[in-house]
């Protein structure tokens, strides 16, 4: 059975949990199961408050005013949209750090219905300031990722997927990777993403950047690996939530981007998160079909084609 | 560490209403600051541990006003007990001034958290017990003040189930009980708490003996409230 990026979630937490006692973990009823080992090897630093989200991320808060670096779990609705509030409060205007990891990205409810679904969430977080917001696609990645954020002092979102790419790559917190370079556009794909973008832009002569952290979004490597000025962003979550840090980073580069991500349309179907990518778009065969049209119509930022 | 006897006395409690009215501007919470002045007054003159010229010491008691508006009173008890200069208070809410209309505790000196949007204060001072205690800190005491129309916010009630079974006996809340919330609490606050296993007690929020004795009650095992009932919307 493949492993998922949240089990690796919860063995990485449970390591971290023996090496550093400056760890808590903080759950809602989600995963409690997954940390029963984890509980009883350090009773008191895993602490279900139950179904109660508000007082798990102001909980979480007063771990860290107590000293502790909490870990924060549960699906992400529950933890970015309804306690946004104590996100931005208990944490942010404390100062205190903490680290938000979700699981259900996107639609990987997509059986369970709008509920269980936030295509929102980065969009959210990132809208609050001094957030590192980590978008891996694979287990690997994860877990370089989290041992990253655990380490650190201050705020993470930690943002997990059912779904995942085949193979894992080599990233470094806060940096993009160059898949491969080409001369006419550069795509930048953002965590599970990357698979369908490679897939989509077989054959083109396109960049291919790798994001796993996309706050702060990593503006040297794109400076370093532009070419023709087309900027193609590929996004897991809703469309569009990383546009403005395009613009921040190409000031005074005219410049085109064509964003794709999930619409932000309420999509009232369930079926299976490979039905919702095809109906949005986001399957390979969608993604090549809007970055061909895009690429051969409307000229170029340095002039018509 | 004794707080009566290790707390400079800069001001006495005849002096507070003086420093209050140093605060002048549109604030429009002068009742919620008058509710507040006597139970905050004798947790800083006879119950907090805390030494103001050592305001981070990890052994300190932790005060957190929930009840984040109307700040008057708590600006001029830590003024009174040297936490803040009394000089500061004159510019309350200006752009200069790191006191404004709800406290920072980025800013303030022993305040220990910024509040000001409702029912935050009590489910971080749960966490902040557990915390304190997860790393043996055991000395440590955390007192929240709130509202009564303040635990009309959900947030609270979470708090007050989560704290009881975890047992967090470091744990103090206090409600300023002017009868303020819309729809009122049938049954008494006192009730709300000990039906999830608090101890609590209801006393004159503007007697300090009451207050004192309320405040040093014993709860081994359990958190305690202190419901201080003062004037109808004062």
């Amino acid at each position: 059975m493949t492993e998922t990026m949240r089990d690796r979630f919860v063995r990485t937490t449970s390591a971290l949990l023996e090496e550093d006692p400056r760890l808590a973990v903080v759950l809602a009823d989600i995963s409690v199961s997954a940390f029963a080992d984890a509980s009883r090897r350090h009773p008191g630093r895993v602490v279900n408050v139950g179904i109660r989200e508000q007082l798990l991320v102001s909980f979480a808060g007063g771990l860290a005013l107590s000293g502790l670096r909490p870990i924060v779990h549960t699906y992400a609705p529950f933890l970015v949209e309804r306690p946004f509030e104590q996100v931005k409060l208990d944490l942010g205007h404390q100062e205190v750090g903490a680290v938000l990891v979700s699981v259900g990205g996107s639609y990987d409810g997509s059986r369970m219905g709008r509920t269980h679904q936030t295509p929102e969430d980065v969009a959210l977080i990132g809208t609050l300031p001094g957030w590192t917001i980590a978008v891996p696609g694979h287990p690997d990645e994860t877990e370089v990722l989290l041992r990253d954020a655990a380490a650190r002092d201050d705020r993470v979102y930690v943002r997990l997927s059912a779904i995942q790419n085949a193979l894992a790559r080599p990233v470094a917190p806060g940096r993009m990777r160059i898949e491969r370079r080409g001369a006419r556009a550069t795509v930048i794909a953002v965590g599970p993403m990357l698979d369908p973008v490679l897939e989509a832009t077989a054959g083109l002569d396109v960049t291919v950047l790798y994001a796993t952290t996309v706050r702060p979004f990593d503006r040297d490597v794109l400076l370093a690996t532009l070419a023709e000025p087309d900027i193609i962003l590929v996004e897991p979550y809703q469309e569009g939530t990383s546009s403005a840090e395009i613009g921040r980073a190409l000031p005074t580069v005219r410049h085109r981007l064509l964003s794709i991500g999930v619409p932000n349309v309420e999509l009232r179907r369930y079926g299976d998160p490979e039905d919702h990518a095809r109906a949005h778009g986001l399957d390979a065969g969608g993604i090549r079909a809007r970055i061909a049209a895009w690429l051969t119509s409307g000229g170029t930022a340095r002039g018509v084609a | 560490m004794d707080a009566v006897t290790t707390v400079e006395r800069r001001s006495g409690y005849s002096e507070l209403l003086r420093l209050i009215s140093l605060q002048t501007g549109d604030e429009k919470h002068s009742t919620a600051a008058a509710s507040t002045l006597d139970v905050i007054w004798v947790l800083y003159d006879r119950v907090l541990r805390l030494d103001p010229s050592n305001a981070t010491d990890p052994e300190r008691d932790r005060f957190l006003l929930s009840k984040g508006h109307g700040p008057m009173a708590f600006y001029a008890v830590l003024a009174a007990r040297g936490l803040i200069e009394a000089e500061s208070l004159a510019g309350f809410g200006e752009f200069g001034s790191r006191l404004g209309h709800h406290p920072d505790r980025n800013l303030v000196p022993g305040v220990e958290i910024s509040s000001g949007s409702l029912g935050h204060g009590l489910p971080i001072a749960v966490g902040l017990a557990h915390g304190l205690r997860v790393q043996g800190r055991t000395g440590p005491r955390v007192f929240c003040l709130v509202g009564d129309a303040e635990l009309d916010e959900g947030s609270n009630a979470e708090a007050i189930a989560v704290a009881a079974r975890l047992g967090l006996d470091r744990l103090t809340a206090i409600v300023i009980d002017n009868r303020s919330s819309t729809l009122g609490w049938p049954g008494g606050i006192a009730g709300r708490f000990t039906v999830e296993g608090w101890s609590a007690l209801t006393i004159d929020g503007r007697d300090h003996d009451a207050i004192f004795a309320g405040l040093s009650a014993e709860h081994a095992g359990t958190p305690h409230v202190v419901v201080a009932v003062v004037e109808e919307r004062s």
